[in-house]
């Protein structure tokens, strides 16, 4: 539950008996204890230094126009990256826009309309949603959805709407479409449960009043429980942001990975989190493996961010309690 | 009887038509749970036999041979893994619960926090850079390393919470008759929440059994048996990428299988978890 009392047992215990007077037993399991957290705080100093001497070269040869360049050319040594990062940030938001709505929807079913004994059920197969493996919904959406994709909606769609950039043929079935499809899928558990817990968090009082006035549950849900609960539930999205921008496997298996940048939805993209995946055993020379961990360095450092910002958010609400 | 007026009624309408509107949601979030285990139970126990489980990949484009190694190797490497974030995880979330309001263990916590966020491909690198470099070799141990980063921080967010749900009329119990704070939480406060923290690293291990990303430049794959630390090692994450990408129809009919038995561990991982515990926890790792 999270919400224990305040005062953690060892202030209790340790702290009071003072300094020099504990056991050594005692000294020792603090030192072994300390050690262990300051081993989980230095991984990320890790990561991020790894990052950076790996990808020197490659900053040091291109510099700031590795973000700004459009070729992506291994056999000319000629490297940038903004078709990556434009796949990136097409996918992610666009998932966003689709998961947001239906992951809020279900929040407030299982947390504020779901009879009591439906609650946990519900949950579950949710949260059974974060369990399947990024691979599988690779495999899924390969060999099922894409196929169907491009019959049942791509097709049609070119046909009637082709003249619109957004929706230029022709329909391949690989392409930024299905990507932004199955992160949607696999983002809505994450912002489901955060949301869910921040909902729950919300007073009783609160509706409590609201029904007094004469609100009807619906005008409660909306204009007090998630007014109350609206800084939480930004947290939980932006959360679900950083899984979608990070996101791996299943990208690359149905993106197409292609380096271009188009407008239109049918045409296969390119993802970092994929041209890793899909390139990084591929690459041969010294440049290349440095231009692709470059990527990886920007993608750590906006998943850093983004998860920082989730956590300030999210702890605003629930003070310290376990969200992934 | 009394007369509603049109607001009135538009209220109504809306109240009901909003709340049905969020069980469409759940409706629409959950079948693609469904819908995917059904693909994959059709298209799975299809190759699913005797000879999957226990011969090795065939060469390109024959049919019939296995995955006895990979099974092998992810169970070997998600092993590995274990034994290492274990004593970390459950060391670091101790001290969460225990000294868990000074200034250091709230750096801590929020870095296990974000760290959990780090994509595991980017993990992968990272370890790439550590261990494969200079090793010279994919290898077992780099799969290792890379899984155990992802589950560290999982152990030690759950076990912190454990520990802390733990009351603290234990503690008190056992320091009264004498005990040494050490020795408190060794015989009393761990046992006590053993099993919560069973369930955190059960689920632990359930997402990294899963991660194909972190395994693809550190453990990179291997056609044929190996069990040195030192050597590439097959997995079955990776096994059903490269299988799914490559142009044979027969080893397509093997990834599903081998997804099959991915998610029958993961499933089972994830079921025994929640079912064992009943402290209500939020277990959406």
């Amino acid at each position: 539950m999270g919400k224990t009392s305040v005062g953690t047992p060892a202030d209790v215990s340790v702290r009071r008996r003072g300094r020099g007077a504990t056991f050594w037993s005692d000294r020792l399991f603090r030192t072994v204890v300390v050690t262990c957290a300051s081993v989980l705080g230095l991984l990320l100093l890790f990561f991020a230094y790894e990052l950076w001497q790996s990808s020197t070269l490659s900053i040091r040869t291109f510099g700031w126009r590795f973000w700004v360049s459009r070729e992506w050319d291994p056999v000319r040594e000629q490297f940038g990256a903004l078709p990556f990062i434009w796949g990136t940030l097409v996918t992610s938001i666009a998932a966003l826009v689709i998961a947001v709505p239906l992951s809020l929807g279900t929040a407030i079913f299982i947390a504020e309309v779901a009879p009591r004994w439906l609650r946990q059920p519900v949950s579950f197969v949710v949260e059974l949603l974060a369990a399947i493996p990024s691979v599988v919904y690779g495999l899924w959406g390969v060999f099922v959805m894409v196929p169907w994709l491009r019959e049942h909606v791509q097709k049609p769609l070119v046909e009637r709407f082709g003249h619109i950039p957004l929706f230029e043929g022709p329909a391949v079935g690989v392409s930024m479409m299905a990507a932004i499809l199955v992160l949607a899928v696999m983002i809505i558990p994450y912002i489901t449960a955060v949301s869910r817990e921040v909902i729950l968090s919300v007073p009783q009082a609160q509706r409590e009043a609201s029904y007094g006035l004469g609100a009807t549950k619906w005008e409660t849900i909306r204009r007090v429980v998630l007014r109350y609960a609206r800084v939480g539930i930004l947290g939980a999205i932006i959360l679900g942001y950083g899984r979608a921008v990070g996101e791996t496997m299943a990208v690359t298996m149905v993106i197409g990975n292609r380096p271009d940048m188009s407008l239109s939805l049918l045409q296969p993209g390119y993802t970092m989190a994929s041209v890793i995946a899909n390139e990084f055993t591929e690459a041969t020379s010294p440049l290349y493996l440095s231009a692709l961990t470059e990527i990886g360095l920007l993608l750590f450092v906006i998943t850093l961010f983004i998860n920082a910002l989730a956590r300030l958010l999210v702890w605003r609400v629930s003070r310290g309690e376990v969200h992934y | 009887m009394r007369l509603l007026s049109v607001y009135e009624l538009w209220r109504r309408f809306l109240n009901i038509a909003a709340l049905t509107l969020t069980g469409v949601c759940a409706i629409v979030v959950m079948a693609p749970v469904f819908i995917i285990l059904m693909y994959l139970l059709i298209n799975g126990v299809r190759s699913l036999n005797i000879e999957f489980l226990t011969s090795l990949p065939k060469s390109p484009g024959e049919p019939g041979g296995g995955m006895a190694n990979a099974i092998v190797g992810s169970f070997y490497m998600v092993g590995l893994a274990l034994i290492l974030s274990l004593p970390v995880g459950v060391g670091a979330g101790v001290y969460l619960a225990e000294f868990g309001r000074s200034r250091y263990a709230h750096v801590v916590r929020f870095m296990a926090d974000v760290l959990n966020g780090v994509p595991s491909i980017v993990i992968g690198v990272s370890v790439w850079a550590l261990l494969v470099v200079p090793m010279r070799s994919f290898s077992a141990l780099a799969g290792g390393v890379a899984l155990s980063f992802i589950m560290t921080p999982m152990i030690a967010r759950t076990t912190e919470e454990m520990v802390r749900a733990v009351p603290n009329a234990l503690r008190e119990a056992s320091l009264g008759l004498g005990a040494t704070y050490a020795r408190t939480m060794w015989s009393v406060v761990l046992p006590a929440a053993r099993g919560g923290i069973v369930t955190g690293v059960m689920l632990a291990l359930a997402r990294a059994f899963g991660e194909a990303a972190p395994l693809l430049f550190t453990a990179l794959g291997n056609r044929f048996w190996n069990l040195f630390l030192d050597r590439p090692m097959a997995n079955l994450p990776t096994q059903i990428y490269e299988y799914a990408k490559s142009p044979y129809e027969s080893w397509h009919q093997q990834a599903w299988a081998a997804a099959l038995v991915l998610i029958i561990v993961v499933l089972v991982l994830n079921v025994v978890a929640r079912v064992s515990t009943r402290e209500r926890y939020r277990a959406l790792r």
